[in-house]
């Protein structure tokens, strides 16, 4: 790049020009920023304005555009320039909306608009333009792993997109789950009727797509490489292998049934005729439609029990819903109905979600089969058939019920391979103390379970494990998302579902794994920093090997090479920066994001003496839901402290602690860090970034200590991109306990 | 000619010194006033009301409602049936879809009505409320134009009640929260009684006979919201629950020691004040708590 | 049939879901409840419910036939129709608790002393006799319904509300020599005679 000129433009209009001296913005961007040219404008984001920053790019050499106007998440269409990089000074939202319009304000509103563009030019001055490592190319070719409905879906959806597909099926045949089923319920209305199954259609349109290869009797031996240049090995039964490379990969493994024979109380596995739904439906298909007992007579009435093992606290149960089952059980109530017997399903809660689930429901009642809303207490042979004890909720009696056969609507548990997380989760099941869900670990990572995909990652063979074994990275935000780029889960696999849903999901996941090839091929990041070009390098002479970084990395992106050193796999990166976060000799960055971009920001802001009775707050906002959040703050105008400096940063995961040391150092009096939400329920962009930022903040107290300053200016926060009251309120009370405990010593 | 005419059902109520005669008086004021003619239906039988449930049965009841619907067709032809009475209107539009609905019903009606002679021939005419003939035929802007004395600094409860609610309603209008009467209140000149929470609920209808604790209470609310509202009297389109919210108050301020006296009018009696109509046009004279406002409105 | 009542019993042995489809008005729509109970928080006297209607639905399911036939439940049904105006099943309730009421009266089942299942009674015969209520005739028998003393107590109690709407010209004394009727009082009860002989017809024949 030929030699840094840096154009800063500030913008009058919306207000900015009335509240603020813009000639003096221009002034401090131009002697304490450092910038070439500096311009004012009414209109900035206007063509005229726009037209005038480009002019200068085209003919005047400016190479590092620094626009002071609104929020960097404002006008990014007009504010938009190839070959430069690009910093923005927030004076709209963050300092003229959220300050009052009066004369006493007039001074410190000032000052933080002169703050905010030395910021942006400090800032400036250490970004680089990013540019793609050209690391791999187009590879429009799909893994999928999993011949049932999800798993063909995908196939099928990839290869009407012009991708090919290879499909591997550990068994002898596709069509998985949803091949066994006598029946269905309908995909379009209708859908109080039952319809034919038709997963031998889609197995006949897998088998004759020649963009499809299909390996059955096949499972994934190795996975190594990222997205656009994964090199996979298949390996057959009979002990061939194949060698495939592809360029992302979906699993779409399902599930197994819950084992009946740990339900006892409920007849399973002390009677043939006591079965899950799998089961049953399985005889109904054998017999073509006929319902017979083990013994091979006909069966007059059956009971299904909903909820079996499922939803429940009880130990070795699971606690979650399986979703399907309700209508499960109604369609085959339905086949009892059809072959002439009779149907009670005794639920606690009947669930029959999405837009099919109410007829659904009421075809069965049509039909006559019986709903009884009540808890089953037990299943015991009588005679020759069983009788089903329950309690009946409605009507608050202790009854019975004969039944020739019983179902146990047990749950879905996924088919996901082994937790790559589960010493971490154990060690810190340890450290909380928690001896039952520490022992329920480890029983888990004693049982054996085989690796799907043998990822050769540092970070463990398989897809990591959100909750209760299903592979997701957050089931309402990011569907389809494992915590491994490039590879996407659909199906039971990724969370309780039924055969519709399946269906939908892997179309999803296709979708996803097509974005990821043609993404990875351009160099750019996939899901959330979409597009982004920026990737972590290290400076190789500064690193001490201490493994940090491939540790920490929430989604397992850098192994280690021979030397020992991190092998950043770009395309496996979401650059969220918790690497830099973590290094501890600060050798990580990426081109425009380092810790000398932030660390000169906050060094930038003018520091007023002890005595001035100005302090100065540093907060650290995460981009995803503090910074919006505070912007919306100023859209709706919400006043606070004119005291605070707001940088935005990726995730909170990517603060290194040095930022927090300079800034004390500096004399700032108070330091803020505003991340997502942490733990079960995280909100986190980037899964574990908040966690750890919160972690290792908790170690920050030290620092604090040597410097002989208190504990409480240095906080941390998790907030919600709803927390448009609460943050500016956060902020005033660091004001209010600043003026408390007094200012920082540490200011020259 | 008479710019509208229907085929009027007034109901045993509505007859000559029976319960609901006001509502008879006021309704044929209105219709002088709108031009609308009413053609009573010959011979016409009571419907059973609801509560005649426990006696009829389901075809009795119908066969009921038959008679009128063939009397109405032999009389007037296709003219639309016009009842004031909510149960009327209930029972008969209720009867109507019964029989054009259900095979079986329809066959037990036409060997009912075969043993009197007289049938139902094609398509049977529509069965609507006096209201939505006002609403529907006349129109809101029609009736505003006839009003001569508006009835200002009136606050006034727009008592909706079930039946004229539920569960057909006037078109257009929520179960939870019916408009219209609120409307009609504001086009006389009064001034509705905001939220009234009251609006939909029930009088306690046939059950105030048999069982008048339990219907007095639900009065009791019905007239408390009234005056929680600041009205000066309530309106009603239905003569079950205006005489239910009537003539018991009495008993209630017995029962609760509360002091209710407040007048309770049909939508009739405030159009007929409104439209320049003496008292006894209105037919103020059948009120049981004289509505002493409008009766100094209707002497001016 | 001499005891209609034993006849059903045999007739759908324990079978009662299917008794009251078969026998019911509106009584195939009673499997259709899914228990939500948006009825028994809608109805006006719903705390005064034995069982309410979404329970009723299913003791029928159940079988517990006498209980719900023998039950006042349904008799505190003031015909108000929030029920099915709010039913997310669109269960026609009114008319299934009419035509359960109905029917338990029919087999004689029905409490001997609700108030409602007698003044229903009267009511009805008193519009069949001449085919318009006479209101006054009414009035006095429903006072008198519970025996004589009882009546004059009543007939007391309520002299302010008969005087008032007396003095309002809404009430005419002279109604008790016998007051409004149709013409055709015969033809009217011959159509009753026959529909109710369809109606008897129907449930005698059903075979389950």
């Amino acid at each position: 790049m030929a030699d840094m000129k840096i154009g800063a433009y500030i913008c009058q209009g919306c207000g900015i020009g009335d509240r603020l001296d813009t000639a003096q913005l221009a002034n401090v961007a131009k002697r304490e920023g450092k910038a070439a040219v500096a311009k004012e404008h009414e209109f900035l984001c206007n063509a005229e304005g726009v037209k005038m920053i480009q002019d200068d790019i085209d003919n005047d050499g400016v190479n590092h555009v620094v626009i002071a106007a609104c929020s960097r998440r404002a006008k990014t269409d007009a504010f938009s320039f190839e070959g430069v990089t690009l910093s923005r000074a927030n004076l709209r939202e963050g300092v003229i909306w959220v300050r009052p319009d009066t004369d006493e304000a007039r001074e410190t509103t000032q000052e933080m608009g002169d703050d905010y563009v030395r910021m942006a030019c400090a800032e400036s001055k250490y970004m680089k333009m990013p540019a793609a490592s050209g690391e791999q190319g187009l590879l429009r070719h799909l893994l999928v792993v999993g011949g049932g409905i999800a798993g063909m879906t995908a196939a099928l959806e990839a290869a009407k997109t012009g991708y090919t597909v290879d499909l591997v099926e550990k068994s002898g045949k596709l069509g998985g789950v949803a091949g066994e089923m006598y029946k269905k319920y309908p995909a379009k209305a209708p859908y109080d009727v039952l319809a034919d199954n038709t997963t031998g259609e889609m197995i006949a349109a897998v088998e004759g797509n020649s963009a499809i290869t299909v390996h059955l009797n096949t499972t994934v031996a190795s996975t190594d490489g990222a997205p656009g240049r994964f090199s996979v090995t298949l390996a057959t039964e009979s002990g061939s292998s194949n060698d495939i490379t592809v360029g992302a990969i979906i699993q779409a493994t399902g599930f197994h049934p819950y084992d009946i024979a740990k339900l006892p109380e409920l007849g399973g596995g002390k009677s043939p005729d006591v079965m899950d739904q799998l089961a049953f439906e399985k005889m109904v298909k054998a017999n073509g439609g006929a319902i017979k007992k083990a013994d091979g007579s006909d069966a007059r009435n059956v009971v299904f029990v909903q909820c079996a093992g499922q939803r429940s606290d009880t130990e070795g149960h699971l606690p979650y819903c399986s979703g399907h089952c309700c209508m499960t059980s109604i369609k085959q109530a339905r086949y009892v109905k059809d072959a002439g017997g009779d149907a009670t399903v005794i639920f606690d809660d009947l669930r029959t979600p999405g837009a099919d689930g109410e007829d659904v429901y009421r075809g069965g009642q049509e039909a006559g089969v019986a709903f009884s809303k009540g808890t089953v207490k037990g299943v015991e042979a009588a005679g020759s058939g069983l009788k089903v004890s329950y309690n009946d909720k409605i009507l608050a009696d202790d009854t019975t019920i004969d039944a020739d056969i019983v179902v146990l609507a047990t749950g879905m548990v996924p088919a996901s391979g082994p937790n790559p997380y589960i010493a971490q989760d154990i060690e810190a099941a340890e450290k909380d103390g928690n001896a039952d869900l520490t022992a329920k670990l480890k029983a888990e990572q004693e049982a054996p379970v085989t690796s799907i995909l043998n990822l050769q990652y540092r970070q463990g063979t398989d897809v990591p494990h959100l909750k209760n074994g299903f592979t997701d990275s957050h089931f309402i935000c990011f569907p389809y998302e494992t915590r491994r780029t490039g590879i996407y889960t659909a199906g039971p696999v990724r969370r309780p579902m039924d055969a519709h849903q399946a269906i939908e999901d892997a179309t999803g996941a296709a979708l996803k794994a097509i974005q990821s090839c043609e993404n990875a091929a351009l160099g750019r990041a996939a899901h959330p920093r979409s597009g982004d070009l920026s990737f972590p390098t290290f400076r190789v002479e500064g690193c001490t090997q201490c493994k940090r970084c491939t540790v920490e990395c929430p989604f397992g992106a850098i192994n280690e090479d021979e030397k020992g050193y991190p092998q950043y796999n770009e395309a496996r990166c979401r650059r969220c920066g918790t690497c830099m976060g973590a290094c501890p000799v600060r050798v990580i960055s990426f081109e425009n994001y380092s810790v000398e971009t932030v660390g000169q920001q906050l060094k930038a802001v003018d520091m007023p003496d002890e005595f001035s009775e100005k302090p100065r707050l540093l907060v650290l906002a995460c981009e995803n839901d503090a910074y919006p959040a505070l912007d919306m703050a100023g859209m709706t105008h919400q006043e606070y402290s004119a005291y605070a400096r707001i940088i935005p940063v990726r995730c909170l995961g990517s603060v290194n602690t040095i930022w927090i040391t300079d800034a004390l150092n500096s004399g700032y009096d108070g330091v803020m860090l505003m991340g997502c939400q942490k733990g079960d329920n995280y909100q986190c962009h980037f899964v574990k970034g908040s966690e750890m930022a919160h972690y290792r903040m908790s170690k920050i107290d030290d620092t604090l200590t040597q410097l002989n300053l208190e504990k409480e200016r240095v906080q941390t926060y998790e907030v919600s991109i709803t927390d448009i009251q609460r943050i500016p309120q956060i902020i005033n009370d660091m004001e209010k306990l600043i003026g408390e405990i007094g200012m920082s010593p540490f200011k020259f | 000619m008479a710019k509208r005419e229907y085929s009027f059902y007034p109901g045993c109520s509505s007859q000559s010194k029976a319960s609901s005669v006001n509502y008879l008086k006021s309704t044929q004021t209105i219709c002088e006033e709108l031009d609308i003619q009413l053609n009573e239906i010959p011979d016409w039988n009571c419907c059973s009301a609801s509560i005649g449930y426990g006696g009829g049965g389901e075809l009795p009841r119908i066969s009921l409602s038959a008679r009128n619907i063939a009397l109405s067709q032999q009389a007037h032809g296709q003219q639309d049936i016009v009842a004031t009475c909510a149960a009327c209107w209930l029972a008969t539009r209720e009867a109507k879809e019964r029989i054009e609905h259900d095979g079986e019903v329809r066959s037990g009606i036409d060997a009912a009505l075969g043993e009197i002679g007289i049938k139902i021939e094609g398509e049977m005419p529509k069965t609507r409320h006096m209201v939505e003939v006002l609403i529907e035929d006349v129109g809101y802007e029609e009736m505003q134009s006839k009003v001569k004395k508006p009835l200002e600094g009136l606050k006034i409860a727009g008592y909706v009640g079930c039946q004229t609610n539920r569960p057909f309603g006037i078109d257009g209008e929520s179960y939870e929260n019916p408009k219209y009467l609120d409307k009609m209140i504001e086009i006389v000149g009064a001034e509705p009684v905001e939220k009234y929470e009251k609006k939909a609920s029930c009088c306690g209808g046939a059950l105030m006979f048999s069982e008048p604790e339990k219907s007095q209470a639900l009065v009791k609310d019905i007239i408390e919201a009234a005056y929680d509202g600041g009205a000066d009297m309530i309106v009603t389109p239905c003569p079950v629950c205006q005489m239910n919210v009537e003539v018991y108050q009495g008993h209630i301020n017995k029962t609760y020691g509360t002091k209710f006296k407040i007048p309770v009018v049909y939508y009739s009696t405030l159009m007929a004040v409104a439209f320049g109509r003496n008292g006894k046009d209105a037919a103020l004279d059948g009120q049981m708590i004289r509505a002493t406002r409008l009766e100094e409105i209707a002497k001016k | 049939m001499s005891n209609p009542n034993q006849a059903m019993v045999e007739k759908y042995r324990s079978n009662f879901l299917k008794e009251v489809e078969a026998n019911v008005e509106e009584g195939h729509w009673v499997k259709m409840c899914m228990q939500c109970g948006v009825c028994s928080g809608s109805c006006p006297l719903g705390p005064h419910w034995e069982h309410p209607p979404q329970e009723i639905f299913m003791m029928i399911r159940a079988g517990k036939r006498e209980e719900v036939l023998g039950s006042s439940s349904m008799w505190m049904c003031t015909s108000c129709y929030n029920c099915i105006a709010r039913c997310p099943r669109g269960l026609p309730i009114t008319h299934i608790m009419h035509g359960l009421a109905t029917y338990a009266k029919r087999l004689g089942l029905q409490p001997k002393t609700q108030p409602t299942a007698k003044f229903s009674q009267l009511f009805w015969s008193n519009l069949t006799k001449t085919g318009r209520v006479n209101e006054l005739k009414l009035g006095l028998s429903l006072y008198f319904m519970n025996g004589f003393a009882n009546g004059i107590k009543t007939a007391l109690k309520m002299q302010d509300v008969g005087l008032g709407m007396y003095k309002t010209g809404r009430l005419n004394p002279l109604e008790i020599l016998g007051g409004h009727s149709i013409k055709d009082t015969g033809g009217l009860q011959k159509m009753l005679k026959k529909a109710f002989e369809i109606e008897e017809a129907k449930i005698a024949e059903y075979k389950g």
